[in-house]
């Protein structure tokens, strides 16, 4: 049986609800099942859910509830939790278009681990990486599994702007700028796929639980995607996990 | 229907509401009001829903030109606001005539102002709210801080209150200075802390630097110590959130905050003292007060109870009519609870 997760005040509008400290995928699960079942119960006087690696932050209305009323409703909650297990997991392949104008900074991570561009590509889409969380930022996914073998610094001096799209890497991340933004990782790839678009519902296409696969495909193809895209004819490839 | 041009946009000037919620989950911030008193009270003065979407102005205010009659109502920071040659008035409902230009002398009491225009500023919700953020150009107009020449569309039922009609009582206005006791709650990191580091905080002023804004407020002052380090794997961030990274300076975290993030955080403001955070401008003095979750609670409750004091005035002589006016917005208020 794992331990007993720890009811935190945070303020007073605020309850986390922690499950350990440590990026780890069994933690990661427990906060996705009570994430699920919080959500489903839409408990009276909760604003809003925010779950993350390893813990899961409560908002509540304190004129409608209060931390010790929530934390016994949360409480009853979890005793229950097989009752309904969480959903497998799914997996969301992510074409990319590796190298070129797309990923500047290939040729680097390649020369830094003495591996060829290939080498790298395949390591890096070689892998089923966990979304952990989405945050800090909207649409910004924070993925587990990647391989020492590819872990390379990020840049020293960041870049300014970051095409939306873009595929990087920074010493054991890899991610996926949702959005234009500064940053300072690796450049490897691109994706057409739009991860974060407010008038979407929901607004992003991978979640939390989720797991990404990094799909190589041919400039050709990322325009006849980027195309699809446009024309709302391209759909997300989304498998079951094989275990 | 088209009702304000605006002339200049000031510093910044931005559509809020009480925020989006439910998309933190995906990294989304909340945004909103920074000092949601002084909104849901402006709301309340021109009869519409707390949460409805009005304008924050920042220090410099903007100039802002009615091309229909309107009711408005001005809370928050006092920015020297008027109307033509007319100095208006806070805390109260105000009758504008179509022509007249609102605009601002200069900050004389806080940073925020809030503008409630009765009807609501109608500008499409974007994840369910209007609250603008910036950085991500989500929401408000097209995502980013008013400028000259834009228009503002007002919607929704548009009461027309005679000036002074709802005012909040003198003694419930919030005076801002420039010394500020925020309440803090210790939690979720204050175990991530000495003694001597928690001391240290609840004791030393600390000075607002011009590194603060709607994300947050960075303060300056004696270095709060760590038990082991400011790093902690990333944790979800609630309103007010006081988090201390390496350097030991504490950052009080606000509407636009990232949702997450890897720094301990030793104790958050509450919900009660966040306006007066919001209206602190650079080189205010900041103290920490540590209360419990019951004397937060009680405090919630008060400002509740001095938002509900918004009452019409005796300077009309249609008392019956006054009194219909606020038994409506008495209603909006219960629905809201």
């Amino acid at each position: 049986m794992s331990q007993e997760p720890r009811f935190l005040v945070a303020g007073d509008a605020g309850l986390v609800v922690e499950f350990g400290d440590a990026i780890d995928p069994a933690i990661n699960r427990r906060v996705r099942e009570w994430f699920l079942a919080v959500e489903r119960a839409s408990l009276d006087g909760v604003r809003d859910l925010v779950p993350t690696y390893r813990s899961l932050l409560v908002s509540y209305d304190p004129l409608r509830t209060g931390f010790d009323e929530l934390r016994e409703r949360l409480v009853a909650l979890g005793a229950h939790l097989a009752d309904r297990p969480v959903p497998p997991p799914r997996v969301v392949e992510i074409p990319t278009s590796y190298g070129g104008e797309f990923g500047p900074d290939l040729p680097f991570v390649a020369e830094y681990h003495h591996l060829t561009e290939d080498d790298v590509v395949a390591i890096h889409a070689g892998n089923d990486y966990l979304v952990y969380m989405m945050g800090f930022s909207p649409g910004f996914t924070y993925l587990g599994g990647m391989s020492e073998r590819i872990a390379t610094p990020r840049l020293a001096t960041p870049r300014t702007a970051i095409p939306a799209g873009s595929v990087g890497i920074a010493q054991l991340q890899t991610g996926i700028y949702p959005v234009e933004s500064p940053g300072g990782w690796q450049l490897i790839g691109r994706t057409p796929v739009t991860l974060f678009d407010p008038s979407r519902h929901p607004p992003v296409v991978v979640d939390a639980g989720d797991y990404i696969r990094f799909v190589p495909i041919t400039l050709d193809e990322y325009s006849a995607i980027q195309h699809g895209i446009r024309q709302g004819t391209w759909v997300l490839p989304v498998r079951g996990m094989t275990t | 229907m088209k009702t304000i041009e605006v002339l200049d946009g000031g510093m910044l000037t931005t559509v809020q509401d009480l925020g989006r919620f439910g998309y933190q989950r995906y990294g989304v911030p909340t945004s909103g009001a920074l000092d949601q008193f002084s909104l849901r009270a402006a709301n309340r003065l021109v009869g519409n829903p707390d949460d409805a979407a009005g304008l924050e102005m920042t220090l410099i205010g903007p100039r802002l030109a009615f091309l229909a009659p309107a009711t408005i109502a001005l809370t928050g920071a006092d920015l020297g606001a008027h109307l033509g040659d007319r100095p208006v008035p806070g805390w109260e409902s105000v009758a504008v005539e179509p022509g007249a230009v609102l605009w601002f002398a200069g900050p004389q009491d806080g940073v925020r102002a809030y503008l409630a225009v009765a009807g609501s500023v109608d500008v499409p919700a974007v994840l369910g709210s209007r609250a603008t953020y910036t950085r991500s150009r989500l929401g408000g107009l097209d995502g980013r801080a008013l400028k000259a020449g834009d228009i503002l569309h007002v919607g929704g039922e548009r009461p027309v209150l005679p000036g002074g009609a709802l005012q909040l009582p003198a003694a419930h206005r919030p005076a801002y200075g420039h010394a500020h006791v925020l309440r803090v709650v210790l939690g979720p990191q204050d175990d991530r802390f000495t003694a001597k580091g928690i001391d240290t905080f609840l004791s030393s002023t600390y000075i607002v630097t011009p590194q603060s804004d709607r994300m947050g407020y960075r303060l300056a002052g004696p270095a709060i110590e760590h038990l082991e380090g400011p790093d902690i794997v990333s944790d979800g961030t609630p309103l007010g959130a006081v988090q201390v990274a390496g350097d030991g300076a504490p950052l009080v975290l606000l509407a636009d905050r990232g949702t997450a993030g890897g720094y301990t955080k030793i104790a958050t403001v509450i919900g009660p003292d966040i306006p007066r955070i919001a209206q602190a401008a650079p080189g205010d003095a900041v103290t920490f007060e540590r209360v419990g979750l019951d004397a937060a609670y009680t405090a919630v409750r008060l400002q509740e109870a001095r938002l509900a004091e918004i009452v019409p005035t005796r300077r009309d002589s249609d008392l019956a009519r006054l009194r219909k006016i606020a038994a409506a917005v008495a209603a909006v208020v219960s629905l809201e609870r």
